[in-house]
This record gives C-alpha cells, structure tokens and sequence, in this order.
C-alpha cells in the first residue's frame, strides 16, 4: 500500500477513536457516570447512600421543592407568607429573600436563617430533590443540563459551597443534617472518584 | 459612628452596628410611621425601602443599612402624593391602619417592578404583609387603582 494511503487511513482510524471517545464521555456523563481514574460501582453507590440521606434531610430538601415555593422546618412544610422561587431563585417583587434572611443567621428559636447569598435554584434549572429517588437523584447531579452546568471539579467543590454548608448551621430550631459535614463531604468525594455511579432505583 | 440616608435626609449616629434599623428609625430619629408587629420578620409591619427592595426592618441590622438609601412612609412622598397613598384614601383602605404602613411600602415596590399587576402578582407579592382587620380585598383593589393612576401620571 502507498506511504500516502497508509497516512490517511491512519489519520481516519485515530479520528474515529477520538470522536468514540469524547462521545463516549459524554455519553457516561449523561447517564450518571463519570470518566475517572478508578471506577467501583459498588463503593460509589454505598457512598451515594449517605449523599442521598444529606440531600434529602430538612436542610437540604426544603430549597429544592417540587414546587416554586419553598420549604420550610423539619417536616418540611410550604414557607410561610408562600413566597416565589423567582427567575433568579431570589424571589419576586416585595418577596426576594433577602428581604428577611440576612448575611447570617438571627438569635432566636425559629428566626430567619441567613446566609449572603440566600435563594433557590434558579426557573431555568430548578434541581428539584423532593420527590427524587435515589436513582433520579444521582442521574440529576452529575448531569450537566440538569445539575446547574457543573462540571466534574465543580462538582467536586461543591461539598464546600457556602449555602450548602449552611445546612449545618441552621440556626436555633432546626435539626441538622443526619451526619456531619466532613462525612457528608467524604462519601460525596468517594461517590463521585469512584464513577458517580447511580444507584439501581 | 453610623452613616445612613435616611429619606434623603443623612445621619451620623454612634450606636450599635448590631441595633435593628426598625429600633433606630423609631427610638433614636422618632420616625414612628413605620411599625413593630412581630419581630420576627413574619407580619410586614416594618417593611421600609432600602435601595428600592421591601426590606424587613425588624431583623435588618442598621450595619446593613450603613452608606445605602433608606426610605420610610415618611420619605415616600413630600405630601402624600404618591399614587398608593392617593388610593388608599380614594377607596377607605385601612381600618385599624396597624399594618398600613407596611401594605403600602410593599405596594410601593410591587408597582416600581410591575406597572400593571394582576390579581394574582398582587397576591404573591402582598402574601407577606398581613392585616388583622383583613382589608386584603381593598388592598388589592387599592393596588389595581395605584397602578392606573402612576400610569395617568406617567
């Protein structure tokens, strides 16, 4: 076979595997696995468990509703005065959510909770848990459409993103998530290091 | 020492950053229109301004309010002018008026954000403010007049 033939098929061939490749990815991603170093399905979905029972506590949950309003004390309940979620996840008109939670939390059984940058996720990308299985829930998070464009890494940094750590220090009245935010952070890092494999239902 | 514009009006006061602004509105600048309901950031009562969104001045610390523009019932308008406050009067809005302050602070933003609201943006941006009296309906109506007069107004 000529030099130059030889050159061109090779090219070709080492497109197609590169194509299969970044489309594979993409693929997994979507699904709910990731491309990473090592893959153990088994331990990233142990691991998801404790992720998932975090998610779905009081101080996770009730800022991912289902609906556009959101939730509030240990059984969840829609928020008092039923503000809106908002485009922006900030709220509407006289009910931005700012306009009661402040930088921080307030003294006081029950008062406002605060944080800087208080609010829910977004109209265009709701990330709803409340009502999620664990199935849904994982699929849900690594996917980029749906898990507020994240990356991988992004992902990964997320266990330390401010709101979320603001779930452990809700404020008087509130019970805190079922385990601690080091073992929440730990068995988030492990399920995802792992393939972010989603659970079977 | 704390700076705050206060209705246009600034102030120097050497108080605790950590004092609600509701506390240093009414004990320290005597500006009483504005009302303690529950303190808890629950019943609208105390909703001021500031930079144009409806705030709870219950729990805002006066730290938060430091080098912004606050606005009270008192800075609304010069004379009572504005057209919330024209239609409050034109339909009878308040009766034990406890809450009105608030009402119509939080009406104010409401028709800044939302020329023509209807039914039911009046009802989610008003859920927050409650009225013992229960005048929701002429709230309601009175925010619908509001809107046709800041329109005429232009």
């Amino acid at each position: 076979m000529p030099k130059k033939s030889m050159t061109l098929i090779t090219g070709f061939v080492s497109l197609v595997a590169l194509m299969s490749f970044a489309l594979k990815n993409e693929a997994d991603f979507t699904k709910g696995t990731i491309h990473s170093a090592k893959k153990d399905s088994i331990e990233s979905v142990k691991a998801f468990k404790d992720v998932y029972k975090v998610l779905m506590s009081p101080r996770c949950m009730n800022c991912h509703p289902a609906g556009d309003t959101p939730l509030q004390g240990d059984d969840s309940h829609p928020h008092s005065m039923l503000p809106q979620r908002g485009k922006d996840g900030k709220g509407i008109y006289t009910m931005k959510c700012a306009n009661c939670h402040q930088a921080t939390n307030l003294a006081g059984l029950n008062m406002p909770p605060g944080h800087p940058d208080w609010h829910l996720p977004p109209a265009d990308m709701k990330m709803v848990f409340e009502g999620k299985t664990p199935q849904e829930l994982a699929k849900q998070l690594v996917n980029p459409n749906t898990n507020g464009n994240k990356t991988l890494k992004q992902l990964l940094e997320h266990a330390d993103d401010g709101l979320v750590k603001a779930g452990w220090n809700p404020g008087e009245g509130r019970t805190l998530p079922p385990i601690s935010h080091a073992a929440f952070k730990k068995a988030w890092i492990t399920w995802i290091e792992n393939g972010a494999f989603a659970p079977s239902k | 020492m704390i700076s705050l514009t206060i209705n246009n009006k600034p102030y120097q006061l050497d108080i605790d950053p950590n004092t609600p602004l509701l506390w240093v509105l009414r004990d320290h600048l005597d500006l009483v229109g504005t009302k303690f309901g529950c303190g808890l950031a629950q019943c609208g009562a105390c909703t001021v301004h500031l930079n144009g969104e409806a705030i709870r001045s219950c729990v805002t610390k006066v730290s938060r309010a430091e080098g912004q523009k606050v606005v009270t019932i008192e800075g609304l308008s010069d004379t009572g002018e504005h057209p919330v406050q024209k239609a409050w009067l034109e339909l009878d809005v308040a009766q034990c008026g406890y809450c009105q302050t608030g009402q119509i602070m939080s009406a104010a933003v409401l028709l800044n954000q939302n020329k023509n609201p209807t039914d039911k943006d009046i009802d989610a941006a008003m859920s927050g403010n409650i009225c013992r009296c229960g005048t929701y309906l002429r709230i309601r109506e009175a925010i619908h007049l509001a809107a046709e007069i800041q329109q005429k107004n232009g």
